[in-house]
């Protein structure tokens, strides 16, 4: 059996962008890096969902409906996160997550 | 035919090493910029792997959303935050990244001997196929209010980026 005909691939894949993601999370420190760390895991639920819908879902509509509907979330919650930088770098003139300790309003 | 076969075999695994050196790339750039540029090269093997999985159309939303939107969306957030040659400092030290890298190292390896040990059941039977069409009355018919309510998340998404990155001092013309 070829590799790209195994659902095993795909889910190694899957995993492997989850904690590359993770990783990134942990050493980036700095709001953007996170964020980015962050789309790298959604891709790797991406992945999965269509592996799966490929492979054992009953209906291949489904699978593909929802990794469309991750994408969407995903391009909403990326230009919160940037607005939000953006609005912290213009009151903290930083955009280290340490530096971010003033609760003050 | 075969030789089209093991030529979709080498693009496959051409595709997975695209993913790997990519998310290589967006953790250990020292340039945020670098770090996005990785994240667009591991999104197009990402819709490489997808078109692989039998569904063309999001490999396209894919290169459109991902590639085409987020990234130019994290370039804009990398230049107005800070310079984009400035490093991403302070860092991690020594000792705790070798032990972010070792667990997530370890949590990598236990996944996927789990992934590799589980024994997959396919659905008994199918309905439906791979076409656009029937993907098209899934959305309109089955999905139709997650639809509808991710165009409505989208708008409010814009709606408070907007409002949040807009300059505090700078008034409404009312």
């Amino acid at each position: 059996m070829m590799p790209s005909d195994n659902l095993t691939t795909y889910l190694v894949i899957g995993a492997f962008l989850l904690f590359v993601g993770l990783y990134g999370m942990i050493r980036h420190r700095t709001l953007i890096g996170m964020l980015i760390s962050v789309e790298l895991m959604l891709a790797g639920a991406g992945v999965n969902f269509l592996a799966f819908n490929r492979f054992t879902a009953p209906d291949p509509a489904v699978g593909q409906a929802f990794t469309l509907f991750i994408m969407g979330i995903a391009a909403a919650e990326a230009a919160i996160v940037i607005s939000l930088v953006i609005a912290v770098h213009r009151r903290f003139h930083s955009v280290d997550p340490q530096a971010i300790d003033d609760l003050r309003g | 035919m075969i030789v089209y076969r093991y030529l979709a075999e080498c693009i496959f695994f051409g595709f997975i090493a695209l993913i790997f050196f990519g998310g290589l790339l967006t953790v250990r750039a020292r340039l945020l910029m670098h770090a996005v540029l990785g994240l667009a090269v591991a999104f197009i093997g990402v819709a490489g792997l997808f078109f692989h999985l039998g569904s063309p159309f999001m490999a396209m939303m894919q290169v459109l959303i991902y590639v085409g939107a987020v990234c130019v969306m994290l370039v804009f957030g990398v230049m107005v935050g800070q310079a984009p040659t400035r490093t991403g400092q302070p860092r991690l030290t020594g000792h705790n990244r070798q032990l972010a890298a070792g667990s997530c190292g370890l949590g990598f390896v236990l996944l996927t001997a789990t992934l590799v040990r589980t024994r997959w059941a396919a659905a008994a039977e199918r309905v439906g196929d791979f076409s656009m069409q029937h993907l098209g009355e899934s959305f309109l018919h089955r999905f139709v209010l997650a639809f509808e309510l991710i165009s409505v998340i989208l708008l409010i998404a814009i709606l408070g980026a907007i409002i949040i990155a807009r300059s505090p001092e700078e008034k409404t013309p009312s």
